[in-house]
């Protein structure tokens, strides 16, 4: 097997069966802050657990593997068809091994080959850049709460939602209240204010590549990736659903210019088994370092 | 935390109140999306598949062939269980079920046959695929898994202790209901 299958494979398991760092240190402090012998906290404790097994067995942290999206940051010069082919057959190695569940089907027949590969399955974001490193980062995406993503075009009247931060704030909130715990929270939101409707969505996922702590450069945004934190955090839908302090454990929140007559807040919810992981890999494509 | 031990009954399930931590041991059945639509279209359950005081498990499982042609259960967390809405009720009633394991509630329908034909809803916590795999000591058989694939397969287990808290039982009272309300109520005094 060459090097780059290899570590395509590896990056497929750790994502799968291990919670990044940054994710897992939220948990913990969620799991502190809930109100002991709450039912919150017995979801917490489950899932703390559960981390820890999937993490020592080496297996699916949750059996909804997801959508399978890569995000390759390339060099000027890469074989972007060589790779796609390398991570498509990387697809079907991981799950012969069981790190993926037969989790693909055609969506016209129902039918499910049981490769995770097909059309638009892996999808595969390339961008280019003039440094030498690659950089490939994963994410997987369970479809509980893909379902509860949402799209809000603005003015929205019904939520008295205009065209202005007010507006994008009372959307994304309405998001996360119509989510409840249907999306597996305590989530994570990753929003893009603008865009088309196709690339709204698209940077909304970019979004779930941050690290959970970081804070967004643009002052405007940050507050407004804050505010909802705390206000959503004061809802008491709490984890699962089930009444409780954390809600959301975090919100990283996007801009895209827009044409004037469209006005698009997309909203993106991840799950607390936020599974995302990326390698630096060298030349013949062995992994160098992890990047979460 | 009380215990939930098969055979089900409807005296069993008619003392669980919303709130209640349960730990469940016995067979249950897995069905989902593929499932639950089969039914309602009429479809008959398999041979060797009795639903009947019985409990339906919202889940698609990673299940992988062991060397000597047995199958093990690698992950088996709940699914979204609010798309079977449209069904579930109808299956509650025409199959006598007792218990439905999912995840995320389900709606007024749903609610009202738990209340009517003396079921519950128990809710699992989404994503801990592992944690409730383990529960899983038997994989005793595998219905519809050339028809439907291996994560809509009616997969017949047994489980021990699996985790779960009644969040719709059958006097009327859903979780689900009273948080969305507290929590609508909540966030319009912060627009």
């Amino acid at each position: 097997m060459n090097e780059l299958l290899e570590s395509l494979v590896e990056l497929i398991r750790r994502t799968s069966a291990e919670i990044p760092d940054d994710v897992n240190r939220a948990l913990v402090t969620a799991l502190e802050n809930e109100r002991k012998g709450s039912i919150a906290e017995s979801a917490l404790k489950i899932v703390e657990r559960n981390i820890e097994l999937a993490k020592r067995k080496s297996q699916p942290i949750c059996q909804d593997t997801g959508s399978i999206l890569f995000y390759v940051d390339a060099p000027i010069g890469l074989d972007q068809v060589a790779f796609e082919e390398t991570a498509r057959e990387a697809v079907r190695r991981a799950t012969a091994k069981g790190y993926l569940r037969q989790n693909s089907v055609d969506s016209i027949t129902g039918e499910n080959d049981g490769t995770n590969v097909g059309p638009g399955s892996p999808a595969v974001h390339f961008h280019q850049h003039r440094g030498d490193a690659l950089e490939v980062r994963l994410v997987l995406k369970g479809g509980g709460c893909e379902n509860v993503g949402a799209q809000y075009s603005l003015p929205l009247e019904k939520l008295k939602a205009n065209r202005d931060l007010d507006g994008c704030r009372k959307v994304i909130l309405d998001a996360v209240l119509q989510a409840q715990g249907k999306g597996c929270g305590p989530g994570i939101l990753g929003v893009c204010i603008g865009g088309d409707r196709a690339t709204g969505y698209e940077w909304s996922k970019k979004q779930f590549l941050r690290f959970l702590d970081d804070r967004n450069p643009d002052p405007r945004l940050d507050e407004l990736e804050q505010d909802i934190l705390r206000t959503a955090n004061e809802l008491g839908i709490g984890p699962m659903g089930f009444g409780g302090k954390t809600t959301l454990l975090g919100v990283k929140i996007g801009a895209a210019n827009r044409v004037p007559a469209s006005f698009f807040v997309s909203v993106s919810y991840m799950c607390w088994a936020y599974r995302r992981q990326g390698v630096e890999l060298g030349a013949a494509g062995a992994i160098q370092r992890w990047l979460y | 935390m009380k215990e939930l031990i098969a055979p089900f009954n409807e005296a069993q399930v008619r003392a669980l109140k919303v709130g209640d931590e349960v730990a469940i041991t016995g067979v249950v059945f897995t069905g989902r999306d593929a499932v639950h639509k089969y039914l309602h279209e009429g479809g008959q359950l398999p041979p060797g598949v009795s639903l009947r005081d019985g409990i339906i498990y919202h889940c698609g499982p990673v299940v992988m062939k062991e060397p000597d042609g047995s199958w093990k259960v690698t992950a088996a967390g709940p699914t979204t269980s609010i798309r079977e809405e449209p069904y579930q009720g109808q299956i509650i009633r025409d199959f006598g079920l007792r218990g439905v394991i999912g995840k995320g509630g389900m709606g007024e329908r749903t609610l009202a046959a738990c209340k009517e034909h003396g079921c519950v809803y128990l809710h699992a916590v989404g994503g801990a695929a592992q944690v409730l795999a383990e529960c899983v000591r038997r994989v005793r058989n595998v219905y519809f898994l050339e028809k439907f694939g291996s994560p809509e397969a009616i997969w017949e287990l047994e489980v021990e202790r699996l985790p779960a808290v009644v969040t719709m039982d059958s006097h009327g009272g859903s979780l689900h209901r009273d948080v969305m309300s507290a929590s609508s109520a909540a966030l319009a005094e912060r627009l």
